[in-house]
């Protein structure tokens, strides 16, 4: 786990939330470094908008501490704490125009000139023409970026987003994404983002924390999460995985070799998060992008040291960037291969035999003590 | 970095909301509750409770009274009365249904066809109210008054002829009979039952109409089969609120009517500040509010709908 | 038969403006007879136009005085009842507790029964307490039966309001008083306004309570009740105008303003 030095880091130990009897959040670590964007990413109800207003002091802890440096505010109500909250839905005050909104904390801590700062946040959320109205009379994506301003004119030592643009439309809400990159780049403040939207994690994040069920699967940079994954929860959440049981049969230096409908698969042993002994089994994932499909009278053409896997193609989905496949085989059912639309071979039409291909060095292990569709369904929640 | 177990389902936001703001004391919603729920207490739930006691005492008022459990008090009451309790639910019924069949196109016409004028006529509903409403009933007794114009053109058209012979007018006259009663009852009342339904009808998407219309619906089927089902909630609260108060009502019938429209709130008057038999009063007060809570139970579950006012 | 499908498309609209005229009509003639200069002691027929009861309101013995009496009585009424009121209206909203099906029945029972019972049965208590009855006891009764419907009014209120508003004021600083009056109260002030209006309006237009309860004290409805006995001054009239078209003036005058407000900020 990433940790610094640094005072600024939000340090959570142990914390957990139960309600009666069931548990929101089960007891978690993390540590968020100063100065990071954190996301923390899930399907609704897996407990990151619990555990984002225990940091708040929205919610009290059922156990552990919430630390802010080497400050512990775990008892601290959250009108003391040195945290904003962006809300979902922004919670704007209905009663008070947009400049009194953002003016709000600042009066509250016995600020009197409020006038030039209120007037420098609205202009850095380019809401300066807009300070007399009422929320109401704003769109979607300008309250949001009232809710932004109302927050970050405290300058907190941590802002926390609640699913903040979870009510805007995609489009907007891929230009509010840029859009709050770019105010987190320039306040250098560290964010940390709920959401169950993986594109917007991903895109946003240094570092995201993958959360299922009351606890974090995994935690780490966008793009360690989407090659390497380390639990089909995450596989199958973050974009598409194809797994396939396989059986573990040698080791040849640092890879594996395993055994799947009477192929031979190759997987980099540091790509896999379960433990291999020989005979043992294993779930093996590959992404669908990452595989190439070749017409089964070219196989001889497919250079060696691949991972292969023979099949029939059973759909075929046109979708202009790429093409959709999806490959009935021996070793799964189903298995998705999307192909970009570079070269288009004529022959691949549902139905022809084909070769599926790609580089082991793609290739991920997961333990397949696990459920294979785990995160499946969650995806569209 | 995490432990493992399987969660429940998370608590949904309203339940966590609720919780809070929790930093206060858990007997906080006691001391909000205390004084008001005293006063209900003290001012409300007592005085039934020494108002049954009243009905079983005998006595009277040079002695004192005292609790004898005399419920002969109760039969007596109700065989002297009973004529003026039947009057009463039978009033408090008639107007409760003119008040449902005048009101709801009223309410009807503010939710959808008013357009711009909905404000304006809302005013116009509620405005009356700030003028005495015994000022106003005072007012029916000119526009009913002997050889007015009402009642010129009623007993030109030959209303009166019919009316009278079904007992509801007497002769020429409109005034002091059971059906000025009547009429002043549902004047009083209705706004209680166009507001209930006004809110109930203007909850209805408009596109609902569109919708059954769309689906072969004739405007009176859309009515049948879709607006009116869906202001049953203001159907209900709109003719509870018309007929517990007028079943109680004594003012119209002794503003706009004679002895022989006397409804049981005029007796309960008459003996509690003019006769002064307390316990006789109190027993036909117990006997109005035992008899409109049951029949109100009877509606409400009748009707299935427990959310009211 | 052009006329025949417009009478039908236009029933509801027609039986509704009757209803309405049904409903206008005797403030038209209480407004009208506010003008007659009856002979005799009871203002029920059209006799001639005169001004003299609108130049001299007050001019019958004990009416303004009632009127006065009325209106302090509304006054406290209200304070009492709203305050009381709000804070159980919270109460129900903001908390659990137990009891909660008792605290609610005891709402709604006041309003689903007669007046007269009420008015019975309270009296029956000062009675048997000897309290003597006028100011005090009206009151209590008023403050008694205005409350159900504050709570009612609050509650709606209340409820619609999003709990994060209160959650976030307090991330941005403002502790429970600070938010409870900068947030809470203002976004809730509608409701209690409206409760509180409406509180006003069943205490200042109460009878069959007032009347059991009263004693020998004289509020305007007991006023109005008693000349229906003893004849109606033309002063009632004028009384009852005025208020109408205060209440009228005062709706029209918030609603254009209400309107100039908004298309300023728009």
């Amino acid at each position: 786990m990433k940790t610094t030095d640094n005072s600024g880091d939000v340090r959570l130990s142990g914390i957990s939330k139960t309600y009666g009897s069931f548990t929101a959040v089960h007891p978690l670590d993390l540590t968020v470094p100063q100065g990071s964007f954190f996301a923390l990413l899930g399907a609704s109800g897996c407990g990151k908008t619990t555990t984002l207003r225990m940091i708040a002091g929205l919610e009290e802890p059922s156990s552990g501490t919430v630390r802010l440096g080497d400050q512990d505010v775990t008892a601290l109500p959250p009108y003391k704490r040195p945290v904003n909250t962006v809300f979902q839905s922004y919670a704007l005050f209905p009663h008070l125009d947009v400049f009194e909104n953002v003016a709000f904390g600042l009066r509250r801590r016995g600020i009197k000139s409020v006038k030039k700062q209120v007037e420098d946040m609205l202009e850095l959320v380019q809401l300066g023409e807009q300070a007399r109205k009422k929320p109401h009379q704003l769109s979607g994506g300008q309250q949001q970026r009232v809710a932004v301003a109302r927050a970050l004119i405290n300058h907190p030592q941590v802002l926390l987003l609640d699913e903040p643009l979870g009510a805007l439309d995609l489009k907007l809400r891929r230009q509010m994404q840029l859009e709050l990159k770019r105010i987190q780049t320039e306040v250098g403040i560290t964010f940390v983002h709920v959401t169950h939207d993986q594109e917007e994690a991903m895109t946003m994040a240094d570092t995201v924390a993958v959360m299922n069920a009351g606890r974090v699967e995994q935690l780490g940079a966008p793009t360690d999460l989407y090659e390497n994954p380390q639990t089909t929860f995450v596989a199958n959440f973050l974009g598409t995985s194809n797994l396939i049981e396989a059986e573990v049969g040698t080791r040849s230096g640092d890879d594996i070799v395993l055994e799947a409908g009477g192929g031979k698969l190759v997987l980099p042993a540091a790509r896999c998060s379960a433990p291999t002994t020989a005979g043992g089994r294993l779930l093996v994932g590959v992404r669908p992008e990452k595989i190439s499909l070749t017409h089964a009278d070219d196989a001889g053409e497919i250079p060696e040291g691949r991972n292969r896997v023979t099949g029939r193609i059973a759909d075929a989905s046109f979708i202009g960037v790429s093409t959709q496949y999806v490959i009935d085989s021996p070793v799964c059912p189903e298995l998705d291969v999307y192909v970009q639309n570079i070269e288009r071979d004529s022959r691949l039409v549902p139905g022809a035999e084909v070769v599926l291909h790609w580089n082991p060095a793609h290739t991920f292990g997961l333990d397949a003590a696990q459920d294979i569709d785990a995160g499946l369904e969650e995806e569209a929640a | 970095m995490s432990t493992l177990t399987e969660a429940p389902p998370p608590p949904s936001p309203t339940v966590t909301d609720k919780k809070a703001p929790r930093r206060r004391g858990r007997f906080t919603p006691y001391w909000l509750l205390l004084p008001g729920m005293l006063w209900l207490i003290v001012f409300f739930a007592l005085p039934m409770i020494y108002q049954a006691s009243t009905s079983v005492q005998t006595g009277s008022l040079e002695e004192g009274y005292r609790v004898t459990w005399h419920f002969a008090t109760y039969w007596h009451a109700l065989a002297d009365y009973w004529p003026q309790f039947l009057r009463s639910v039978a009033y408090a019924a008639s107007a409760t249904v003119l008040c449902l069949l005048l009101g709801y196109p009223l309410a009807y016409l503010i939710a959808f066809r008013a357009g711009r004028w909905r404000n304006l006529i809302m005013i116009l509903v509620i405005a009356p109210f700030f003028t005495s409403f015994l000022i106003r009933t005072l007012a029916w007794k000119t526009i009913l008054a002997d050889g007015g114009p009402v009642v010129g053109a009623l007993n030109t058209l030959h209303v009166l002829d019919v009316t009278s012979w079904l007992g509801w007018t007497a002769g020429d006259r409109v005034l002091a009979t059971p059906l000025a009663v009547v009429c002043g009852l549902t004047y009083n009342f209705l706004p209680f039952m166009i507001l209930p339904l006004y809110t109930s009808l203007e909850r209805i998407d408009g596109r609902l109409h569109e919708a059954a219309g769309d689906l072969y619906a004739k405007p009176w089927t859309t009515f049948r089969k879709v607006t009116f089902p869906l202001s049953m909630p203001g159907v209900v609260s709109g003719t509870l609120l018309t007929f517990i108060p007028a079943a109680g009502d004594y003012v119209n019938a002794e503003l706009l009517g004679s002895t022989d429209t006397r409804m049981i709130g005029n007796v309960i008057q008459t003996q509690f500040l003019r006769i002064l038999d307390y316990p006789t009063a109190a027993a036909l007060s117990f006997i109005l509010m035992a008899a409109i809570l049951l029949m109100v139970t009877v509606y409400i579950r009748r009707s299935g709908t427990e959310d009211l006012v | 038969m052009p006329f025949v499908n417009w009478l039908k498309r236009n029933l509801v609209v027609i039986a509704g403006l009757l209803t309405l005229a049904y409903l206008l009509l005797p403030n038209v003639v209480v407004t009208v007879f506010s003008f007659n200069k009856p002979n005799g002691r009871f203002n029920y027929q059209w006799q001639q136009f005169s001004t003299d009861a609108w130049t001299d309101p007050c001019g019958v013995a004990d009416l303004c005085g009632s009127l006065g009496l009325s209106l302090q009585l509304a006054v406290w009424a209200t304070l009492g009842a709203t305050l009381l009121g709000t804070m159980i209206a919270f109460a129900l909203v903001r908390y659990r507790f137990r009891a909660r099906g008792v605290v609610n029945s005891l709402i709604f029972l006041p309003m689903a029964m007669p007046e007269v019972v009420m008015a019975a049965s309270l009296l029956t208590l000062f009675l048997n307490m000897g309290a003597r009855l006028g100011f005090w006891t009206i009151l209590i009764a008023h403050i008694m039966f205005c409350l159900s419907f504050v709570v009612t009014a609050v509650k709606a209120r209340v409820m619609s309001m999003d709990p994060r508003l209160e959650q976030a004021a307090q991330d941005l600083y403002a502790g429970p008083a600070q938010t409870f009056l900068r947030v809470t109260l203002p976004i809730a002030a509608p409701g209690i306004a409206a409760g509180a209006l409406l509180a006003f309006a069943l205490s200042f237009d109460d009878f069959i309570i007032t009347n059991f309860n009263a004693g020998s004290t004289v509020t305007f409805p007991m006023f109005v009740w008693g000349s229906a006995q003893r004849g109606t001054p033309v002063q009632i009239n004028v009384i009852g105008t005025a208020m109408f078209l205060v209440a009228v003036l005062l709706v029209l005058a918030s609603m254009v303003l209400g309107n100039r407000r908004g298309r300023r900020k728009a």
